[in-house]
């Protein structure tokens, strides 16, 4: 199953550059299984703790090639017609009040079941667009597992078939890009399908670039006392433990704070940030000896 | 990638590698195969990292299977094979004639603190490669470690005695403060941790190195069987140690979570089905009497009480801790929950596991605060049983559910069978957890058999067994 169109990417390096240029840093794993799932046609599970970048991904992904990004949004309940396509009800029912007296049922009918009377939700616009696109499907653990069985046409296939029309299949495969937080596990028909990148928390050097280019006014001690130390509260039994997003929030608040130094003093100050719940605080606290 | 292979060449070898995951409990179709193909076909095969990441990518489907694939991909795509490209020189005493002399610990344990106190990974992992071939080659001044028959041996063991790392912790933080750094509590244990931590990645980078020279002399096969982690989720309890134990109560919560999504969805295929006439009619009023929209019964969720009754004793308390926060965990899933230890006797620590309470140590406060032994504590099924219904006996009511956890061995005391089936009467549902192998039931002074005869009794050696009685066991 070769793709047909041109890859985006011409190697693994290309990809860690390109990406870097819109700001997004990746590790290996990220850049190989983004390169693979390009150069493959298949569709890229990511999978990791919130607060990884695993939805800027997909970002970066469309802003590195200059696709389009289609978004859906899983939620509870989320069904065909919010993911796939609908029918325009109330434009088909005007047209059919329009038509009457002056035309046979049969015309009528045909004309109403039309690419006109369709409104394309996410996956159908993105297997729709001719020009290059990126499919974010996000948080897929949040949807009914009903709704993974809808995918999977989709996924494999790039192809919809919407029974009143025939079968609409992509002139460009999109880049298809599912993230989940694992609350369930995904069926495996959906896995198998899918190249899987299980997304942690970056190693310390790359984690120190990632706050030091979101957050550029950080002096660089700083910046490394920070990755340390969070690194050390990540390697505790906490109930939710920081996650580069909290790192990076935390540079943010030492630098409006006007503080330079990582001390006990300003961890004190400050823990709230990284840690979100009471009995998480007082746990560290205690082992970091800060009371 | 057309490269001319030898019969059974790289594709061949692949296979290989996907048989020694299966056999790991790895679950890899056919299907993952060909893609696991196509990624080779896609990659610069002399980019090891990228090729383990591809691979990664294409063959494996859950998070917790990656240490498994990790050590394996180690033994089957080595980064090198021998000695390997020397980078750093390990020191070594010098003889009389010029040629190697063994090596030198001291200066060994300088360079180690050096790389250590840097934090140079590569460094030292160049180091734990040359460390080994050294030590197992020549061994150190002093201790005359030699291979048998001139063939060199392999041992994490004796190479980490040798260097002990461990004791270079003081040293390094010494040098650390030395730096001009800021002296305070919080920054020396926040460094303290971090030399733990690297400390810790060497003895690891040292056992792989072994494992790695190991399989070239003795064939993966037999090193991938015996020196492979097990996935989380497949450890057994009882034989499982600290570290594992560690790792696994991190997989609490998802598991927990899991559980009771799944427990949704069987309740919202539970709800389905049963038609409400009452409301059904109701509803056709605004179609002229014709029942266009159904309505369907729904079900209140019955959420039980949980009453459960767990054996603390040393050999179990891995099993229990873990299902107890497991428990804790689904406690929404529960009207209420009350949690007695018992080793001797038994007490109430329900007020331990409290929302909000600090859960990964409490086991030690169990031990400590509760009133548990009597004589020589050990494990009193009898007597505890008997202790519960005397003093917590209404504990027990029609709504409850009673869960017993525990090995059953009774230590050949009296498994007072009487006062256990009164508390099943008296309990809506009853079961208990053994997380001791089926086949170990009723040998030696196991009553489990016997305790099986009142109330369903159920295996639990594992977290994945566990989870999918507990899932079984759950409301609806």
């Amino acid at each position: 199953m070769k793709a047909t169109q041109s890859p985006l990417f011409g190697s693994v390096d290309e990809v860690t550059e390109r990406l870097e240029g819109v700001g997004y840093l990746a590790s290996t794993a990220v850049a190989t299984t983004v390169y693979l799932a390009d150069r493959l046609g298949k569709p890229l599970l990511v999978e990791g703790p919130a607060g990884v970048g695993k939805t800027e991904l997909a970002k970066a992904v469309a802003a590195a090639t200059g696709s389009g990004l289609v978004r859906l949004q899983c939620y509870e309940g989320i069904d065909e017609a919010r993911a796939l396509y609908e029918w325009n009800h109330a434009k088909q029912l005007l047209r059919i009040t329009a038509g009457q007296g002056h035309e046979s049922w049969d015309a009528t009918r045909d004309d109403v079941f039309s690419e006109e009377f369709l409104l394309p939700r996410p996956l159908l616009t993105a297997i729709r667009r001719d020009d290059p696109t990126v499919l974010l499907i996000d948080e897929m653990d949040k949807a009914d597992v009903e709704v993974e069985g809808l995918l999977l046409e989709v996924l494999s296939d790039y192809q919809v078939s919407i029974p009143e029309m025939g079968t609409v299949t992509a002139t460009r495969k999109p880049f298809a890009l599912l993230t989940s937080n694992s609350t369930r596990e995904l069926s495996e028909a959906l896995k198998r399908r899918c190249l899987f990148l299980h997304l942690d928390f970056p190693d310390p050097d790359l984690e120190r670039r990632i706050v030091l280019t979101r957050v550029p006014e950080l002096p660089q001690a700083l910046a490394d006392a920070l990755v340390r130390t969070v690194r050390v509260l990540r390697a505790m039994e906490l109930r939710k433990v920081p996650s580069v997003a909290e790192t990076i929030d935390w540079g943010r608040t030492l630098l409006a704070l006007g503080l330079d130094t990582l001390d006990d003093d300003a961890v004190r100050q400050t823990l709230g940030v990284v840690l979100k719940h009471q009995s998480d605080q007082v746990k560290a606290s205690a082992e970091l000896r800060l009371n | 990638m057309a490269v001319t292979t030898p019969e059974h060449g790289l594709p061949g070898h692949l296979v290989d590698f996907v048989g020694a995951l299966r056999r790991h409990g790895v679950a890899v179709g056919p299907g993952e195969t060909v893609d696991a193909a196509e990624v080779v076909g896609a990659l610069d095969l002399l980019r090891r990292r990228e090729l383990r990441e591809g691979l990664a990518a294409a063959l494996l489907r859950r998070s917790g299977q990656r240490e498994v694939f990790d050590t394996l991909f180690d033994l089957y795509f080595p980064p090198a094979l021998g000695v390997g490209a020397q980078e750093i020189e390990v020191p070594r005493a010098t003889t009389e004639d010029g040629s190697d002399g063994p090596v030198d610990v001291d200066a060994l344990r300088d360079l180690l603190a050096d790389l250590l106190l840097a934090g140079d990974e590569e460094g030292l992992r160049e180091l734990a490669r040359a460390a080994v071939d050294a030590l197992g080659t020549a061994g150190a001044s002093g201790t005359g470690v030699q291979g048998v028959n001139g063939q060199p041996s392999w041992s994490a063991y004796q190479a980490l005695r040798l260097m002990s790392p461990e004791t270079l912790l003081a040293r390094i933080l010494d040098a650390m403060r030395q730096d001009g750094d800021p002296t305070d509590d919080f920054t020396d244990e926040v460094r303290r941790r971090e030399i733990r931590d690297r400390i810790a990645r060497f003895r690891k980078m040292v056992q792989d190195e072994v494992r790695r020279r190991t399989a070239e002399q003795r064939g993966r096969e037999q090193v991938a069987k015996t020196a492979v982690p097990k996935q989380a989720e497949q450890v057994e309890f009882l034989s499982a140690y600290a570290e594992q134990l560690a790792q696994l109560r991190r997989t609490v919560h998802p598991l927990a979570r899991r559980l009771a999504s799944r427990l949704a969805v069987r309740r919202k295929h539970a709800k389905r089905g049963q038609l409400d006439m009452r409301r059904t009619l109701r509803r056709s009023m605004s179609t002229g009497g014709v029942p266009m929209k159904p309505a369907y019964k729904t079900r209140r969720p019955g959420r039980p009480e949980l009453v459960i009754l767990c054996d603390v004793s040393g050999s179990v308390a891995g099993f229990s801790h873990f299902t107890l926060l497991l428990v804790q965990a689904l406690r929404e899933q529960f009207s209420k929950v009350r949690v007695f230890a018992f080793v001797e006797k038994t007490d109430e620590v329900t007020h331990l596991f409290e929302p909000g309470a600090e859960l990964s140590g409490v086991m030690q406060r169990v031990l400590r605060e509760a009133d548990l032994t009597a004589f020589d504590g050990h494990s009193d099924y009898g007597h505890a049983l008997g202790s519960f219904a005397e003093f917590w006996g209404e504990a027990i009511t029609s709504k409850t559910s009673l869960l017993i956890l525990g090995d059953a061995r009774t230590n050949y005391r009296d498994p007072n069978l009487a006062v256990l089936r009164r508390l099943v009467g008296q309990a809506r549902h009853a079961h208990w957890l053994n997380p001791e192998p089926k086949r170990q039931w009723g040998t030696g002074d196991s009553a489990a058999h016997r305790y099986a005869d009142v109330l369903p009794m159920h295996e639990c050696r594992t977290a994945g067994q566990l989870a999918d009685v507990v899932e079984a066991l759950l409301p609806v």
